[in-house]
């Protein structure tokens, strides 16, 4: 914590510190404002910029993109993933498609159109600025993407194809059959692999970020430890770029991939990033359920599901019986009643918890009742099961190949899973964090979805700001800056290498009872309970306190085997696991200080009449940046984190409560 | 003789073709495809024995005046015998160039079984096979240094080689060996030489015809020489 | 279920490394076969034993990062990732014999890690189509017929888990070298750098170690994206070609 903050007021289990702007974007015309920062920022003559190391942390979408562009300006680039390969990060799982307002269907669409629907889409949460020039970019992706190979849908008469996604009433969304992400990565990669090959991207796969070095108040360097050897090196450079995804995996079961983790943004956030809205987590209404206590992640299947299918429970608790042997009259097609206009098509964040509403009342189907039913029964009825076959088909063999059950026979059971984390590191408009030189792109920062992120949005904003915002805000900031080469013996580089030090050792000394894992699953349980689908004060205060006993317990009785010099995935785990405990808690205490329900943070206490989230424009329309309480060690804090509140400013999109019945 | 490939300069025209793995699999496949115009056509001439003992040696004397007047007596016999000799080097060479690199390539064994994977060890083991027998019917019916027969007639050569009972074993297991060879090489052939037509049910279905009636047609003659209906 | 596990120990790249025999109890069949290596794992921790090192990250077969040769098999019996083959493909008291990828140019980390670095640099070899950012054209611009963009999605799907080398008896990259030579090749946008792709990817796959193609197609069987295997002819034909037309400096 920085020594000039000021405490303006106190909470509970935070203090108030001054507001927050972020000052970099200009102010008018929306439609303009990047054209205009673009041409105020700062440039780097070619012959230059070879001098220049960038170091990025991630390959994924926004990571790989920014690498293999940054190294084409002719920069050099200093790029790391845990991963065994830069094409394996988690970007590729993305199914469903990417939104861009080109318009080809001539429905209407246009960049303000997608700029409205995204503000609107993330409950009013998010920036206005940064918001429209994602929409602008958005076009310049797909140009993007063709000319590198990405082999997308295509018409019979070669031309693109689009399809629609996610209750928008215009067809944007570019796809590569269930499979955008994966393509869109690759096209990413092999551009980086050109760069790579080329001697312009210096390449550490197998390397996890453990710490962040910061000299005269400037990201200058991280600490990164070699999985294979276990050896720790030290990178030095002038800026430092984290694309290094969300933190779903707080929750241990979620759609994420495994490894997916927040150590690179929470060490950061340590050494004095600030981290925007922790607590917005989007929950996905269609996943598969748990089939027991082994489960270890969970699967996502596409959204398009509820075009066709009827979900359902049945009326009486506890109904054993399997699904053919309950009458018409004895099933709850709930999303159908409660919300009659939309029925199963209501947006994720209402159908998730009515699904967790009628589970908690006891009605859950399958395992644990922890699930309901998504029936394709009518729907081959009416259509015939051939046709049912060729539009979900590949999703259906997936669902037939996790649970051995036929979905063409017997209703599928589906219940959501935590797929996305909106908030992030804080970030101004030129994706720069409150550490001067340290940038943070994609899914790791706070930016673009408000309190909710669209369908095909995501794959968006990690191009947009890889391929097109990175380029331009690197160059105003290696161009505005003079670097001193830094010693690798100066006392800020071994200080830092020194504690990363401390702790892996401090991790494999205690050799407890527990291991890794079981942490792991215990506070996704807490955090699923207390901070998932809908949250309330006292199970918030719950959890906090749990968290802080899990935390104590976890460092002192948890078993790391092996030795920290050889390839050791439990130590790998263990250093993950400690990190989102902490994290954990600043999402429960974020979500506490929110006492108001917006797009996928529910609060119990702030809804209408029916039932439906009520947002609190008068007392809530800022983004909480939250500055880290104190510099504990091994999970021990010295304070409470301070909250900074960024007002957010609507010049355009005017706030209006959602309603879906 | 280069161990492996991967410190070989690199391929910039057919001319340097043997320096890539590619080049190498291309090389045994024309090799292999000459070799297999050859047998098909020396398979369809060896029938002409069931026309009777004067005109297959008739056909056999002709054979050394293919070319004439042009080229001198027997000359196009060597211009094809110095042609295939080319070719079965090469393709040797190749095959055991490539059979080294694979092998190095797969250094530590599986412990468990696998199934399937057969076509490479037989062509390996039926490759090694058919050299010997090339070098045993050299001696048999070219040369005649191992034939009982005491004439330089052909049709006795025949006759004679093949009323020995373990002769006849010898050119069946390389029949054998044949009929696998061209049944997986044929289409491997195509394949190697990017004819994407190569692995259609069709054409695979065409390379063991091919190869069964190579294998029959060529197996006819002993065993009508065991059965009397040569003699 | 009960198992008997046979599963290859090795600490480090320079340890001989060995199989191990385990037992292990209460595997559900509804466990991927990921989650029955964390079941061991788990127990492995809690006697004081060293787990099992295995690579795995989405665990939806998608990001290639897992695989191991099961009974003899790359990815087991079902023509899937390992994350995604579920324990009911085994039969209560199988024995199970778990073993990394074997090639030449995937050397073994530890235990069922390997390296697979090799195929990174086969495509920063060429496997790619020289676009800066900034440089695109506006999307629509080329058409591309429905069928090419179909089989060059088809061959794109490739997640680079290194199945196919693992399953051939060669230790062959060609099915993996095919399927982007064949994506990439047949785009429009592909064709200014069709003849040195493919000749820098075949070099590279070469230098890399990996075996020749004999044609035996086991590549495409453990393939769990369904490569097919008339990309292998695709391969040749495109080099063939690239040959011929020679390369240019």
């Amino acid at each position: 914590m920085s020594e000039q903050t000021k405490f303006v007021g106190e909470g509970e289990f935070y203090r108030l510190g001054e507001a927050i702007a972020d000052d970099k974007a200009p102010d008018g015309d929306v439609e303009t404002r990047w054209e205009r920062r673009k041409f105020a920022s700062k440039l780097v003559n070619p012959s230059n910029r070879r001098k220049h190391k960038v170091i990025v942390v991630g390959t994924g979408l926004a990571g790989g993109a920014a690498g293999a562009s940054l190294a084409e300006q002719g920069y050099h680039v200093v790029q790391f993933c845990f991963q065994d390969s830069p094409r394996r990060a988690h970007s590729i799982a993305a199914q469903g498609g990417i939104n861009a307002a080109k318009n080809y269907r001539n429905d209407g669409d246009s960049i303000y159109r997608l700029f409205y629907d995204t503000v609107k889409g993330g409950d009013f949460r998010g920036r206005e600025s940064n918001i429209y020039r994602l929409a602008e970019n958005s076009v310049k992706i797909i140009d993007q993407c063709v000319a590198q190979g990405v082999p997308f849908a295509r018409e019979y008469s070669g031309l693109l194809d689009t399809r629609s996604f996610g209750g928008v009433q215009v067809q944007r969304t570019f796809y590569a059959r269930g499979q955008t992400g994966q393509q869109l990565l690759i096209g990413a990669y092999q551009a980086l692999s050109k760069q790579i090959d080329a001697g312009n991207v210096e390449m550490h796969a197998r390397h996890e970020m453990l710490d962040l070095i910061i000299i005269d108040g400037r990201a200058r360097g991280i600490v990164a430890r070699n999985l294979v050897t276990g050896e720790l090196s030290t990178h030095l450079g002038d800026a430092v770029v984290l694309a290094t995804g969300g933190y779903g995996n707080v929750f241990f079961l979620s759609t994420n991939a495994k490894g997916s983790n927040t150590s690179a943004i929470w060490r950061a956030h340590r050494r004095g990033a600030y981290f925007g809205n922790p607590c917005y987590t989007q929950i996905h209404p269609t996943c598969i359920p748990r089939s027991g206590d082994h489960q270890s992640k969970l699967t996502l299947m596409s959204e398009s599901l509820r075009n066709d299918g009827r979900i359902w429970v049945p009326k009486e608790m506890g109904d054993t019986r399997s699904p053919d042997q309950i009458p018409e009259d004895e099933r709850d097609y709930y999303l159908e009643r409660i919300y009659p206009a939309f029925g199963n098509l209501v947006p994720r964040d209402i159908a998730s918890r009515a699904a967790k509403n009628v589970c908690d009342e006891g009605r859950g189907v399958g395992p644990g009742g922890q699930g309901v039913y998504l029936d394709f029964a009518d729907a081959i009825a009416r259509m015939g099961e051939a046709t049912v076959r060729e539009k979900y088909g590949n999703l259906f063999d997936m669902y037939a190949r996790i649970t051995s059950e036929n979905p063409y026979k017997q209703p599928m059971r589906i219940y959501p899973a935590v797929h996305y984390t909106m908030g992030g590191l804080w970030v101004d408009y030129d994706l720069q964090t409150t550490i001067p030189g340290l940038f943070a792109a994609g899914e790791a920062n706070f930016s673009d979805h408000g309190a909710n992120r669209l369908g095909a949005s995501a794959l968006m904003q990690g191009l947009s700001d890889g391929y097109f915002v990175l380029p331009t805000v690197l160059n105003n900031y290696i161009g505005s800056n003079k670097f001193a080469p830094v010693p690798t013996d100066a006392p800020e580089v071994t200080e830092v290498e020194t504690l990363v030090k401390d702790r892996i050792e401090k991790l494999l000394s205690i050799q407890g009872d527990r291991t890794v894992d079981s942490f792991h699953r215990e506070l996704g349980q807490i955090m699923w309970d207390y901070c998932g689908m809908a949250r309330n004060d006292a199970g918030l205060r719950k959890a906090i306190s749990e968290i802080r006993h899990l935390r104590d317990e976890f460092w002192k009785r948890v078993k790391v085997p092996g030795t920290g010099a050889e390839l050791n995935q439990s130590l790998e785990k263990a250093n993950r696991v400690a990190d989102f405990i902490e994290l954990g808690e600043l999402m429960c205490i974020d979500a506490l200080m929110r006492e108001e329900s917006c797009g996928g943070h529910f609060r119990e206490e702030s809804q209408t009449a029916e039932g439906e989230a009520e947002r609190q424009d008068d007392k809530f329309s800022f983004v909480a940046a939250w500055e880290y309480g104190g510099e504990g060690r091994f999970g021990t804090v010295s304070g409470d984190p301070v909250l900074h509140q960024e007002e957010l400013i609507f010049d355009y999109v005017h706030p209006a409560q959602r309603s879906y019945a | 003789m280069v161990e492996t490939l991967s410190k070989n300069p690199r391929v910039t025209g057919f001319a340097t073709l043997h320096r890539s793995t590619i080049g190498r699999k291309m090389i045994m496949a024309v090799t292999g495809l000459i070799m297999l115009a050859f047998v098909v056509v020396h398979m369809v001439g060896n029938l002409k024995i069931f026309f009777g003992e004067t005109e297959f040696n008739e056909y056999a004397a002709w054979l050394r005046t293919i070319g004439e007047p042009a080229l001198h007596e027997a000359w196009y016999l060597w211009i094809q015998r110095a042609v295939l000799t080319v070719a079965l080097v090469l393709h040797i060479w190749a095959a055991v160039t490539l059979s080294r690199h694979d092998v190095n390539a797969r250094p530590v064994k599986y412990h468990a079984k696998r199934k399937g994977g057969y076509a490479t060890s037989t062509m390996r083991w039926g490759g090694v096979t058919l050299l010997l027998f090339i070098i045993w019917h050299i001696l048999d019916m070219t040369t005649g240094t191992v034939n009982p027969a005491t004439s330089h007639e052909p049709y006795e050569r025949i006759t004679a080689g093949f009323d020995q009972w373990w002769n006849v074993a010898i050119y069946t297991l390389a029949m054998v060996a044949l009929c696998l060879h061209i049944w997986h090489g044929l289409w491997s052939a195509a394949n190697t030489l990017g004819w994407n037509r190569a692995t259609t049910a069709g054409f695979r279905t065409f390379a063991v015809f091919v190869a069964l009636v190579v294998g029959f047609g060529f197996l006819l003659v002993p065993y009508s020489v065991v059965f009397g209906l040569v003699d | 279920m009960k198992l008997k596990l046979k599963i290859w120990r090795q600490k480090n790249g320079a340890d001989a490394g060995a199989m191990v025999d385990y037992d292990l109890d209460n595997v559900s069949p509804d466990m991927s076969f990921l989650e029955m290596l964390d079941t061991l794992n788990e127990k492995l921790i809690l006697d004081g034993d060293d787990p099992v090192a295995f690579d795995h990250d989405c665990r939806e077969g998608i990001c290639g990062s897992c695989g191991v040769v099961i009974n003899g098999e790359a990815h087991g019996p079902e023509q899937t990732t390992a994350c995604q083959l579920h324990m009911r493909a085994f039969s209560d008291g199988e024995e199970i014999i778990i073993e990394p990828w074997r090639a030449a140019p995937f050397p073994v980390i530890k235990d069922l890690v390997v390296n697979r670095s090799a195929f990174d640099r086969i495509i920063g070899a060429g496997g790619y189509i020289t676009a800066p950012t900034g440089s695109a054209p506006e999307g629509n611009s080329t058409r591309i017929p429905k069928p090419d963009a179909d089989e060059a999605f088809a061959n794109a799907t490739c997640i680079g888990c290194g199945a196919c080398v693992a399953a051939c008896p060669n230790g062959s990259a060609s099915l993996f070298v095919s399927a982007k030579v064949t994506h990439l090749n047949l785009l429009p946008q592909g064709q200014p750098e069709r003849t040195t792709r493919v000749l820098d990817m075949v070099e590279q796959m070469d230098a890399e170690g990996f075996g020749g193609c004999t044609n035996t197609g086991m590549c495409t069987v453990s393939c769990p994206k369904e490569i097919p295997f008339v990309s292998i002819a695709n391969l040749n034909k495109e080099y063939r070609r690239a040959v011929k037309s020679g390369r240019k400096a």
